[in-house]
């Protein structure tokens, strides 16, 4: 199959056009058909996917599975994957079809709710083979417009304040990065990603309103991509979009957006920021290095004290993705890959952990912390299930929350003992807040009224479980499973930089001479 | 045989664990029971067979990145061998106290299954630490030293419906965080230095280290001595050292059994474990080594007082473990860590001894814990008594001075405070020796409270005071033949002669002829440690060469060529080798007047002197003294950084922006969410058009 890449992006999107086209109704039929076409398709997307998986080669370093054509007005569709980009798009296609189950109880316009979904997975896994850099856009923001419909149709009661804070803090990020690619198109003429990555963006320092910029155009697209990324990240400052969204947000929606939507702002560091603009990433990096162990530390402790349960695992998030940043900005081998192993493996165990919230919210209708406590006593495998993911959250060796954690850790203390001692002070925090929740909910005697009858887990819940059990500790004990597969293109990633590092160096120096 | 003897704990926690339901509650406990002992078994006969050869058995690749390549992998050494038959041992004669203690358990309703949970994690916590002592590389050791503290968790708070369960669980777990913190730093600051984290690669690369400076934080460190600092932070959480010793009190919230197999003989002793493992480095970092002495005998010390005034019988236990494991760091510190594992052996046996004696008392007595309610039992539960009675005996170093003959702990204990003064440490020798005072008075004291006098407090309980079933009784007899011959049986290996010592942990002596130049390479090989020692020696007139031999990493231990506490601590002059025993006197006989002869005294002097009893009974304040420094700042900043970091001045700024500077969009935001999803996607492709426009323009220009 040539076009591989382009059938599992687009199964999803065929699936959302024939629900719109073909499916009628709102009757409890319709609404079966919709749940089960959505769930045939996603889970039909991750089979063929396993094909890539399978047929792709780890030792070859540049793009696989390319496909090129044209479309509309001389733009071009250019798609592949390689060995960065690969995991995510499995990431993607496995965690759709859990997603799915897990909203198989809505029931409020159940056929644009598949609908959005079915869109979002297509966009989503688009962003992670585009190789165009004008269907990275479309695709990167495209994927924001399901999403806004998800929390501002299915959300909570706020979720206008938290859609259009979401938008607003994007917004910003979106209109800079297009403005970036114009000017990479302006110094390229191409926006074809492979010829990108090799081109040498000029990085000699000028002056703009007498304020010195070092790094010079590097420097300035480094930020326009970083203003976009960080958010989606998201990095502290720009984080508290995050919470809030989560909180409106469906529990599938909370899934989505924990599991892949932040993984697009690390993907979008591994592919532009740090190979397209190495001089910038240099300058800049000690500052996101910096970032990176203040998110660690102050959304710790801020989560510390979250009375709802979602918004604290939303700050914990936020602290899990401070070691993605830090990791891919010490550029090196350990540190890149232990940010792809963390953004995988905070892929399965914070979907984990929101549906976990998810689970008693649809019993309750409540995330606040004080309605609970003592489920242990009427839910032990639920019990059991948050214990393990609990766990693996903090970070126990065995799981896949270790690896991640561990390799930036390694990564950034080859760069700076500080950050690397900040950082790893995160260890401590993360123990508590996740215990202190932990305990809260589910130990102690089984008292409140209202949770006397409360039910364990379903069958379809168990199952929705079973295979985000199975990779967290899959991962934790045998990482070689990912760390084989990106590993020649980190270090080639790394390679390259330190090369167009010397090179720019080398270039300023003749200049300066 | 060595993987049947990692993976059988694992097995039986996983099927009782998880199968209990479908083969029922009793098989599952006696599979994880059985499989334990298999382990057992195995363990002892790998100790006794082994030729102290290391062997590495590699099992499965762990992580790999780059340059850190790290294997799950068996590390077989004489110091694997031994923690595996302390392990496993204890282990498995706890698995089988279990079945009658935990009968029963009043804190369980009606009908619940709580069996099958506890043998599960107890058999996990054996793996755990399996895979801890047998780890060939520092990561695993990691997964070990933080899968003991999952088990350590789940265990204290085993009950979970008591909030102080919970508690005393949480605070395990943080407080071993803290420790982990320094440890995790240790390992990168290793694999900074040495480009692997295998324990071969970082034993040869010791020399190199230790002549290494490394940036780190605000200053410039000797690499080894940074290390072994980073890395003894890691030690100081797990085994209860002090400032980070808070845990363990609280821990007797969990189940007795429990208390014996991890808080006193098995996970606790985890950081001694860890220093001697690395004694190549610590040999080079004589700094470090200095810290550890020093922070062990304090601890020795602190604990020690703290034990006098605990009424809670298994608290005073919890202080007296804490204190002995201050021994062991004494001696690791001082270089003698044959003497501490020596005392990790014999210790295992009498205190895991101690508490399932406890335990029995605790059964007896209707789970009543506090002292002060007991009273007469000696002849109400006769076996326990004498149980208890060679425990004592054992902790508390009964012996006869100046032989080798005694029980387990009067030879260890006495090896290590031998070594102090051998080495030189004056504030060691002396701290161990006031404390060797104070665990005879407290372990005296909890004896007489308990089994001597009239009976006090319930009536009803005393009169109703049981023996305990067979199942719990040949556990106590099992671990008495320990605490009994342990320290007699092993006294050469661990503390004889060079050569019995260098046999058993596999070290290549010395030769005789090359031990000038040894002794040169080693002064060129290391920094101020073997100069100030060769220096010294030289002032003697005599040049005298450590009898060991060897590189960093060929045995099990690294004892460097200037290293001569062994000889030292042996030629000690006979005033130093009676006084642990004469203090063990002096505390048996002040236990004796204050708790038979007048045992109206110590409530008087409580009185009369209130502040140090206070000061005392609160253990140093350190837990209040925390939560006003640590826990409540900490909170405190949360809050402020949520509600104003993130709520006024982020969100506030965001705010102020879009109203003010974008009201459009405010607008359209205030009329429907469809709206400004309108104008993202409108943005969006308008944008587009315009890049694409431009591209087409500016391309056919190209």
């Amino acid at each position: 199959m040539d076009n591989l890449l382009s059938i599992v992006t687009f199964i999803p999107a065929l699936a959302a056009v024939i629900l719109a086209i073909f499916l009628r109704g709102e009757d409890e039929a319709a609404q079966r058909n919709a749940k089960w076409v959505a769930l045939v398709a996603t889970t039909v997307t991750f089979l063929v996917s396993i094909a890539i998986y399978t047929q792709f080669d780890p030792s070859d370093t540049g793009f696989q599975f390319v496909e090129e054509g044209e479309w509309l007005l001389g733009l071009k569709y250019k798609m592949g994957v390689d060995g960065i980009s690969i995991l995510f798009v499995l990431l993607t296609t496995f965690i759709m079809p859990l997603t799915i189950l897990a909203s198989w109880e809505v029931t409020h316009r159940v056929k644009e709710y598949m609908i959005a979904f079915l869109l979002l997975e297509t966009l989503m896994l688009g962003v992670f083979m585009a190789l165009d850099l004008v269907l990275f856009y479309l695709f990167f923001e495209g994927g924001l417009i399901p999403m806004f419909l998800i929390i501002g149709i299915w959300g909570g009661k706020d979720r206008i304040y938290a859609s259009f804070k979401f938008f607003l803090y994007t917004f910003i990020g979106s209109v800079l990065m297009l403005v970036a690619i114009v000017a990479m198109y302006a110094d390229a003429g191409t926006t074809d990603i492979p010829t990108l990555l090799s081109h040498e963006f000029p990085s000699e320092s000028f002056s703009v309103l007498g304020l010195r910029i070092i790094g010079g155009m590097q420097t300035l697209l480094w930020l326009a991509f970083f203003a976009s990324f960080a958010v989606k990240m998201p990095m502290w400052p720009f984080h508290t979009w995050l919470p809030d969204a989560h909180v409106q947000a469906p529990t599938a929606g909370s899934v989505v957006l924990a599991a892949i939507l932040l993984k697009m702002g690390g993907y979008g560091f591994l592919r532009f920021s740090l190979p397209m603009f190495p001089v910038g990433s240099e300058v800049l990096g000690v500052l996101v290095l910096w970032l990176s162990a203040i998110a660690i530390v102050y959304t710790s402790l801020v989560a510390l004290v979250q009375e709802d349960m979602k918004k604290l695992i939303a700050y914990s998030s936020v602290a899990h993705m401070g070691f993605v940043t830090m990791g891919i900005f010490t550029v090196t081998q350990q540190g890149v890959d232990g940010a792809i192993f963390q953004m995988l493996s905070h892929g399965f165990i914070s979907s984990a952990l929101f549906l976990i919230v998810g689970v008693v919210y649809d019993r309750m209708h409540t995330r606040e912390i004080a309605a609970y406590g003592g489920l242990v006593n009427r839910m032990p495998v639920y019990a059991m299930v948050f214990m393990l993911f609990t766990m693996a959250n903090v970070g126990l060796p065995g799981t896949s929350g270790f690896v991640g954690e561990f390799l930036t850790l390694v990564g950034i203390f080859q760069v700076n003992t500080w950050v690397a001692a900040v950082a790893t002070s995160g260890v401590i925090f993360s123990a508590a807040y996740a215990l202190w929740l932990y305990r809260r909910v589910v130990f102690g005697d089984l008292i409140k009224e209202s949770l006397k009858s409360i039910r364990d887990m379903t069958a379809r819940e168990r199952l929705i479980f079973a295979p985000l059990i199975v990779m967290t500790l899959l991962l934790g004990v045998y990482p070689s499973l990912v760390t084989d597969i990106i590993a020649p293109s980190t270090e080639a990633l790394v390679q390259q930089y330190d090369k167009a590092l010397a090179a720019a160096e080398a270039a300023s120096q003749i200049a300066a001479n | 045989m060595e993987t049947i003897i990692l993976f059988a704990p694992l097995v039986g926690a996983l099927i009782c664990g998880f199968g209990w339901k479908l083969i029922g509650e009793r098989a599952g406990m006696w599979i994880s029971t059985g499989l334990v002992f298999l382990a057992m078994i195995l363990s002892w006969i790998v100790f006794f067979s082994f030729d102290g050869e290391m062997r590495q058995i590699p099992i499965l690749r762990f992580i790999e990145s780059g340059s850190l390549a790290t294997d799950w992998a068996i590390r077989l050494d004489r110091l694997t061998a031994i923690m595996l038959i302390v392990v496993t041992t204890v282990s498995a004669l706890v698995h089988l106290y279990s079945f009658g203690y935990m009968k029963d358990d009043p804190e369980w309703r009606e009908g619940e299954s709580y069996l099958p949970r506890f043998f599960a994690y107890l058999s996990f916590f054996t793996f755990a630490m399996l895979a801890l002592v047998t780890a060939d590389n520092l990561v695993q050791m990691f997964f070990g030293w933080e899968g003991v503290g999952v088990a350590s968790y789940l265990l204290i708070g085993f009950y979970y419906r008591k909030p102080s369960a919970n508690a005393a669980a949480i605070k395990a777990f943080v407080v071993n965080r803290v420790g982990d913190f320094g440890f995790a730093l240790g390992i990168f600051a290793l694999f900074f230095l040495v480009d692997s984290i295998s324990l071969d690669d970082i034993f040869a690369a010791v020399p190199r280290i230790a002549e290494t400076q490394l940036t780190f934080l605000w200053g410039e460190w000797n690499a080894a001595n940074l290390v072994g600092v980073l890395l003894f932070i890691g030690a100081m959480g797990k085994s209860a050292q002090l400032i980070l010793h808070t845990w363990l009190p609280d821990a007797m919230e969990g189940p007795t059994p429990v208390s014996a197999l991890i808080h006193a003989a098995t996970m606790v002793t985890a950081g001694v474990f860890l220093v001697s493992r690395m004694s190549p480095l610590y040999e080079f970092a004589p700094q470090a080594a200095a810290f550890v002495t020093v922070i062990g005998a304090s601890t020795a010390f602190f604990a020690a007082t703290v034990g006098l005034v605990q009424t809670d019988i298994k608290r005073v236990i919890a202080y007296s473990t804490c204190s002995q494991l201050g021994y062991m760091f004494v001696a690791a510190g001082v270089g003698m860590y044959s003497a501490a594992m020596f005392h990790l052996l014999t210790h295992a046996f009498f205190k895991a001894l101690l508490f399932l004696g406890a335990g029995s008392v605790i059964t007896a007595m209707h789970h009543e814990q506090d002292m002060t309610n007991y009273g007469g039992l000696r002849k109400k539960i006769p076996y326990t008594f004498w149980a208890m009675m060679i425990g004592t005996l054992a902790i508390t170093g009964v012996g006869i001075p100046l032989t080798s003959i005694g029980f387990a702990g009067f030879l260890s204990k006495d090896a290590i405070i031998e070594s102090a003064w051998g080495a030189g440490s004056g504030y060691g020798f002396w701290l161990l020796v006031i404390a060797a005072a104070f665990t005879s008075f407290y372990s005296w004291r909890l004896m007489f409270l308990t089994f001597y006098g009239e009976p006090r407090g319930d009536r009803h309980a005393h009169e109703h005071a049981h023996e305990s079933p067979m199942v719990m009784l040949v556990p106590l007899g099992v671990l008495s033949l320990g605490a009994v011959f342990a320290g007699m049986v092993w006294y050469g290996s661990f503390f004889g002669k060079a050569e019995q010592v260098a046999e058993f942990y596999g070290i290549p002596l010395a030769e005789v002829a090359a031990g000038e130049e040894t002794a040169a390479a080693a002064g060129e090989g290391e920094s101020g440690h073997g100069k100030a020692a060769t220096a010294e020696e030289a002032a003697g007139g005599e040049h005298e060469v450590s009898p060991f031999g060897g590189r960093p990493g060929e045995g099990a231990l690294y004892i460097a060529p200037d290293n001569l506490v062994l000889e030292k601590a042996h030629a000690a002059p006979k005033w130093v080798k009676i006084s642990p025993f004469v203090a063990m006197l002096l505390g048996l006989a002040v236990a004796v007047w204050f708790y038979l002869v007048n045992p109206a005294l110590p409530a008087r002097l409580a009185q009369s002197q209130r502040p140090l009893y206070l000061f005392l009974k609160n253990k140093w304040y350190f837990d209040e003294l925390y939560d006003a420094v640590l826990v409540r700042p900490l909170t405190g900043l949360g809050r402020v950084l949520w509600k104003r970091g993130d709520g006024r001045i982020i969100d506030g700024f965001l705010n102020g922006v879009a109203m003010g500077v974008i009201p459009f969009f405010t607008r359209l935001a205030g009329r429907a969410q469809s709206g400004f999803i309108f104008t993202y996607a409108f943005w969006m492709v308008l944008g587009l058009v315009a890049l694409i426009t431009w591209m087409s323009v500016s391309g056919g220009a190209n």
